[in-house]
C-alpha cells in the first residue's frame, strides 16, 4: 500500500490518456484513462468481452491504437514497436503461454536477458572471446531466476514439455530476465489450482517488493483483492470503476455487473 | 555444449581425412572431384538449413544467390574489360592493382578483376541483393514468403537466360582457376581449379571450408542473437522480450545468401564455368528437400544429408530421374520424417548399441 502514496507524489510509470480501439464497428476499448503508479501492483478485471486482452495489446504495442496516448516512463509509447517498449522496461506474461519451441527452460529464460545484453551478430558467428563473459552472466543469471521460481531442476528440460505451472514459471522468469520496470501479467492464475493460486498471489507480491511494478488482467477474485493495491474494472471497453480493492467490493455498479453475476469463465 | 560442438568438428575434420584414406585405399580417385563439388553445396544447404530451421523462413530463390555469386565470378574474371578502360569504376579497380592482364584464346590483350577482387564483389552483391529483397519480402509469411523468394530465384534465372553478357543459355566458360592462398617457402600456392593435378588439395579446401561453415553457424545458434533467432517462431513473446524479430530475419537472410553466393563462385572456379541450370528453380527445390531431410532444426543431419544426397546425384546415380528423387524425397519426408531422416527411430537403434547410452 505504502507503494501507491509513494507513487501519487510522483510521475506514474504508466499512463493512459483517453485511449480507445476500434475493430470495424467494434468498439473494443472505449476512452480509457488511468494511471499506474510506481511500485504498486494494479489490477484490470471486468467480465469477458471487456477489452481486457484488447487493452494489454494496446499497451504492449501489440496493436496500434486509434487514438489517445500512452505513456510509460514518461515516453509515448503508442505507435512504437513491441521491441522498442520492451527494450523500455516492459515485460510481460501471457494468457495462452508463449514459450519457445524447442528450447530448454535455461534456454526460454536467457532470451528473456535479450534486452539487458549487447552481443551482436558478428560476435556471436564468430565466437569472439568478448561475448564469452556476457554469455556466461546470462546463463548464471536465468539459472538464479529459475532457482527463484523454485524450478531450477527442471532447467535443462524442454520448456514445452514441461507441465502447465511450470511452464507459467518460465514464463515469468524469463519476463523477469529482463529486469523490468513494469511488469503485464496476462491472467497469471489461469488454469492453476488454489494452491498454485496463492503460490502466485506470493510471487506476485515479491516482485513488488522487488521494486518491479505490475499490471495484470485476472479473473480469480481472490487473488486479485489479496494483492492489488488499486483495481480498474472494465465493462464492454469502458472503465466502470477504479478504486483500491474494499471500495471496489463494497460498489454496487461493480457488483451488479461483474461480481454478483455467476462468473464461470 | 561448447565441448560437444568441438568434438563433433574434430570428428568432421577425421572424417575428411579418413574419406581420403578410404578413396586412395580403393583407388577411387575418380570420386573426389564429385566430393569436392558436393561440399560447396553442402555449404549452401547448411546456411538455408540455420534459415528455415532456426529462424523458420522458406526461401525457394537459394539457387538464385548461388548463381548470383557464381556468374558474377564468372563474368568478373572473364568478360574483357578492355574496352572500357576509361570507365570510372574499371579506373578505380586499377588503381586499387585488382584488374588482371591476360590473353584470350586469339591471343588478344585481355583485361579482368583478379580472382580475389571478383569473389568479394560477387559475395557482396548477393549480400546487397539479399538485404534489398529481404526488407520487402520478410514480412510476409509461409507460401507467401515461399512464393515471393520463388519469384526472385523465377528473375534471377530469367536474366541469366536473357542476357549476352552471361552467355544465355551457355552460361560463362573459361573462368580461370582462383589463387586463394600465394605460395608460402616449401608449400606451393592454394588453388581453387577442377584441374586434375590439385584434385586432393581441392578436396581440403572444399571440405575445410564446408567445416569452417558449419563451425561459424554453430557458433552463431549457440549465441545471444542465435537464441533469438530460435525464438522466431513465437513472434510475439519474442517481441515482447525486446528481439527486433525483423532484423533478425534479415540477417540469417543476408547471411545464407553470402554462404549460397560463396558456394557459386567457389564452385565456378573449380568448374571452371557455370551454366544457368544452376540458377533453375528446381535447384532451389532441391536445397529446401535436403534441408527438409537433414532434419530443419538439426545442422548436422542437413550437412549430412545435403552432402551425401549431393554426392550420389552428382555421381549420376539417380540417372535421368534426377529431379524427380528430389521431388519425391521432399514428399516422403513432409509425410513420414518431418524431423528429418535423422529423427527417425534409428537414433534410439544407435542409443541401444551404446552401453549407457539414452534410450
Amino acid at each position: 500500500m505504502s507503494g501507491v502514496d509513494h507513487g501519487q507524489d510522483q510521475e506514474p510509470l504508466l499512463a493512459l490518456h483517453d485511449v480507445h480501439k476500434r475493430f470495424g464497428g467494434l468498439h473494443a476499448v472505449n476512452g480509457i484513462s488511468f494511471a499506474v503508479a510506481t511500485g504498486s501492483i494494479k489490477a484490470v478485471i471486468g467480465p469477458n468481452g471487456a477489452g481486457k486482452s484488447t487493452l494489454f495489446n494496446l499497451i504492449a504495442g501489440n496493436l496500434p491504437v486509434s487514438s489517445g496516448a500512452i505513456t510509460f516512463r514518461g515516453q509515448e509509447i503508442q505507435g512504437k514497436k513491441t521491441h522498442q517498449i520492451a527494450r523500455l522496461g516492459m515485460a510481460r506474461t501471457f494468457q495462452n503461454i508463449k514459450l519457445f519451441h524447442g528450447m530448454t527452460a535455461l534456454e526460454c529464460v536467457m532470451v528473456g536477458r535479450h534486452v539487458q545484453s549487447r552481443s551482436g551478430f558478428f560476435a556471436g558467428l564468430f565466437n569472439l572471446p568478448a561475448t564469452w563473459k556476457e554469455e556466461r552472466a546470462i546463463r548464471i543469471r536465468a539459472m538464479e531466476l529459475l532457482d527463484f521460481l523454485q524450478i531450477a531442476d527442471l532447467a535443462h528440460v524442454e520448456a514445452s514439455s514441461l507441465a502447465f505451472g511450470q511452464q507459467r514459471a518460465v514464463e515469468m522468469a524469463r519476463a523477469l530476465a529482463a529486469e523490468p520496470k513494469l511488469l503485464l501479467l496476462d491472467e497469471p492464475a489461469a488454469g492453476l489450482n488454489i494452491y498454485e493460486t496463492a503460490e502466485v498471489a506470493r510471487l506476485i507480491a515479491t516482485i513488488r517488493d522487488m521494486g518491479i511494478t505490475v499490471l495484470l488482467v485476472e479473473h480469480d477474485m481472490s487473488l486479485v483483492m489479496d494483492i492489488s493495491d488499486e483495481i480498474v474494472v472494465l465493462s464492454f471497453g469502458t472503465k466502470l470503476a477504479e478504486d483500491i480493492p474494499a471500495s471496489i467490493q463494497k460498489n454496487a455498479e461493480v457488483i451488479s455487473i461483474y461480481l454478483g453475476e455467476n462468473n464461470e469463465d | 555444449m561448447r565441448i560437444r560442438k568441438n568434438l563433433s568438428l574434430a570428428a568432421l575434420c577425421l572424417a575428411t581425412v579418413g574419406l581420403h584414406l578410404l578413396i586412395v585405399a580403393t583407388g577411387t580417385q575418380f570420386y573426389l572431384t564429385q566430393l569436392t563439388m558436393a561440399a560447396y553445396y553442402g555449404l549452401v544447404v547448411i546456411g538455408l538449413g540455420v534459415l528455415m530451421g532456426y529462424a523458420g523462413q522458406i526461401s525457394l530463390g537459394h539457387a538464385g544467390f548461388f548463381a548470383i555469386g557464381g556468374y558474377l565470378a564468372a563474368a568478373l574474371t572473364t568478360r574483357n574489360l578492355q574496352p572500357f578502360q576509361e570507365a570510372l569504376p574499371v579506373r578505380m579497380l586499377d588503381c586499387l592493382g585488382l584488374l588482371a592482364t591476360g590473353q584470350d584464346i586469339y591471343g588478344a590483350a585481355l583485361l579482368t578483376v583478379t580472382p580475389w577482387a571478383a569473389c568479394v564483389l560477387a559475395v557482396l552483391a548477393a549480400a546487397l541483393v539479399a538485404l534489398a529483397i529481404g526488407v520487402p519480402v520478410l514480412k510476409l509469411k509461409g507460401h507467401y514468403l515461399a512464393m515471393a523468394t520463388l519469384g526472385f530465384g523465377t528473375i534471377v534465372y530469367r536474366i541469366l537466360l536473357a542476357s549476352a553478357y552471361f552467355g544465355e543459355a551457355d552460361g560463362i566458360v573459361e573462368v580461370p582457376a582462383f589463387p586463394l592462398l600465394p605460395a608460402v617457402g616449401r608449400f606451393g600456392p592454394v588453388v581453387i581449379s577442377g584441374d586434375a593435378d590439385h584434385r586432393i588439395l581441392n578436396f581440403y579446401v572444399a571440405w575445410g571450408i564446408l567445416i569452417l561453415g558449419i563451425a561459424l553457424l554453430l557458433n552463431l545458434i549457440g549465441s545471444r542473437v542465435g537464441r533469438a533467432l530460435r525464438s522466431l517462431h513465437s513472434a510475439e513473446a519474442a517481441e515482447a522480450s525486446g528481439i527486433d524479430t525483423g532484423r533478425c530475419k534479415l540477417q540469417v537472410f543476408v547471411l545464407s545468401a553470402v554462404y549460397a553466393a560463396t558456394a557459386g563462385v567457389l564452385l565456378t572456379h573449380f568448374n571452371g564455368g557455370i551454366g544457368p541450370g544452376e540458377a533453375s528453380v528446381m535447384k532451389s527445390v532441391r536445397y529446401v528437400a535436403l534441408v527438409a531431410v537433414g532434419g530443419m532444426t538439426n545442422l548436422w543431419g542437413t550437412l549430412i544429408m545435403g552432402v551425401g544426397l549431393t554426392f550420389l546425384s552428382l555421381r549420376g546415380v539417380f540417372g535421368a530421374y534426377d529431379d524427380v528423387v528430389f521431388g519425391a524425397i521432399l514428399i516422403a519426408v513432409m509425410l513420414f520424417a518431418p524431423g528429418g531422416v535423422l529423427s527417425l527411430r534409428l537414433k534410439e537403434f544407435a542409443y541401444r548399441l551404446i552401453p549407457g547410452g539414452r534410450s
